[in-house]
């Protein structure tokens, strides 16, 4: 468990002595969210229509663009070598690069929508329901991200490949998040929805960090 | 099994049965089509369009199967290391992706006067779009790579993961209820399609699936060769300043015993 948290600060306090990077996906989601009403006219009630739609796309796209930082430095300057051959399993380890990955794309995301739901008009009943869906739904993104992620490692073209990779899979998320922040806007109890994401969340959690573990040693060999 | 699963094996068991598979499929395709354009009745509302199912549906089982298929060697790749494996997922991913794409065409024609639409974003339409994804991705990252056993490695990883995929396709319209029909062939209570239609539908389905196999000999097979052809030059056996006296004693399976033996 040391080996957990030890990761964990470490990618933690490269990203915050680096900065930018935080920064730049929040910039990137909420510079991608305004370019709808540019697209679709600023006519308030179609933006109150499809801002839940349009707010899980953006934060869908800012958390894959992030994706490369989590293996991509460490691989080229030899960190993740080490990684793989410490004592301690790298299935954890890689938790920690994700969880770390999360702290610093998904929770500023989370914490950015909210002013977004309010600048698309949404109505308010949307709110705590969107932020409880990101809760869910934004570590998950993180999860399966780090698959792809993992798998291109010394591939040729990595960036564009990871979008092809990690879309298809991210879209029950996005399905289940947006439907639930439908469900709230109508009236209805969102719960069902929740509860899909919540197991979306365990299946990723207890699977991904293996798979992610498996092509990052592939990678190494 | 295992015994199988070396080139030289391949190579040597697949020379005889091709001929006799390419025939199967044709013989099989021919009458198929005879029924299901010709010999078969038109449905009381659909009348003739009806006929484009029997090119849709074998199309979407081979999407799946395919899919399964490649999923399985994948597997196989990565549990026991057979570079025969690798071999077949690799072959196997664009021939998946095309029986998908004629699916989604052929949906789309049978869409359009049925439906009055082409495209509707139904749970089984955009399932089966998202299964035409991962063949994409897949097939882009098995390429990705200068070194290809690695690509097939990371295709292996991907296709097991992107597998969640197919139940999803399988069982979309029983679990949403949409637009498109519920399964209608394989279920627990019988096939629900009436029997005049079940032959051409099953003997279009036999016959996709022969050509499949007809398809994936021929790929492998050209890729094995490609393989010998790329050891043979590596060995120098096409130098002309080399002795073709020593040339001649290599054995011409050598590069593929090497590699079965990692």
């Amino acid at each position: 468990m040391n080996g957990f948290w030890a990761i964990l600060q470490r990618d933690l306090r490269l990203a915050m002595r680096q900065g930018a990077d935080s920064v730049m996906v929040v910039a990137f989601f909420i510079v991608t969210t305004t370019l709808f009403p540019f697209g679709v006219g600023p006519e308030a009630n179609i933006l109150a229509r499809i801002a839940s739609g349009v707010i899980w796309v953006s934060a869908l796209l800012a958390a894959m663009l992030s994706l490369e930082r989590v293996f991509q430095t460490d691989y080229e300057d030899g960190s993740l070598e080490l990684l793989t051959l410490s004592p301690v399993s790298l299935e954890l380890l890689i938790l920690g690069k994700v969880l770390a990955h999360w702290l610093t794309t998904g929770l500023p995301l989370i914490i950015a929508a909210p002013l977004m739901a309010v600048m698309l008009n949404m109505n308010q009943d949307g709110f705590i329901i969107l932020m409880v869906a990101m809760l869910l739904g934004t570590p998950a993104l993180s999860l399966i991200g780090a698959i792809g992620a993992a798998l291109i490692l010394g591939a040729r073209r990595g960036g564009v490949l990871v979008s092809l990779l990690v879309l298809p899979l991210y879209i029950p998320v996005l399905i289940f998040g947006a439907g639930a922040v439908e469900a709230a806007l109508l009236g209805i109890s969102a719960t069902a929805q929740l509860q899909i994401m919540a197991a979306i969340l365990l299946l990723t959690l207890a699977a991904a960090p293996f798979a992610t573990a498996h092509a990052v040693r592939q990678a190494m060999e | 099994m295992h015994r199988f699963a070396k080139p030289s094996v391949f190579l040597k068991f697949t020379a005889p049965i091709l001929p006799w598979l390419s025939v199967l499929t044709a013989i099989l395709i021919a009458v198929g089509l005879y029924f299901s354009l010709i010999a078969s009745p038109v449905d009381y509302q659909q009348s003739h369009t009806v006929r484009i199912m029997y090119i849709h549906v074998p199309a979407a089982w081979m999407g799946l199967f395919c899919y399964v298929g490649m999923a399985i060697c994948g597997a196989m790749s990565l549990i026991w290391k057979h570079p025969l494996a690798d071999i077949c997922a690799r072959a196997t991913a664009p021939i998946g992706a095309m029986f998908t794409v004629v699916c989604l065409v052929t949906g789309s024609l049978w869409g359009e006067p049925m439906w009055g639409t082409w495209w509707v974003w139904d749970a089984r339409l955009t399932s089966m779009l998202i299964l035409l994804f991962l063949y994409l991705g897949y097939m882009a990252l098995v390429n990705a790579f200068d070194d290809p056993e690695r690509g097939s490695k990371a295709g292996s990883a991907l296709a097991l993961v992107g597998a969640v995929n197919v139940p999803i396709v399988k069982f979309s319209v029983d679990w949403w209820n949409t637009l498109h029909q519920p399964a209608s062939i394989v279920r627990m209570d019988g096939p629900t399609v009436d029997p005049s239609m079940q032959l051409p539908l099953a003997l279009m389905i036999l016959g996709f699936t022969c050509y499949y196999f007809v398809v994936l000999i021929l790929r492998v097979r050209l890729e094995l060769n490609e393989r010998r052809i790329r050891a043979l030059h590596l060995s120098g056996m096409f130098d002309e300043r080399s002795n073709p006296a020593t040339a001649k004693e290599q054995s011409y399976d050598a590069g593929h015993n090497a590699e079965a033996k990692q």
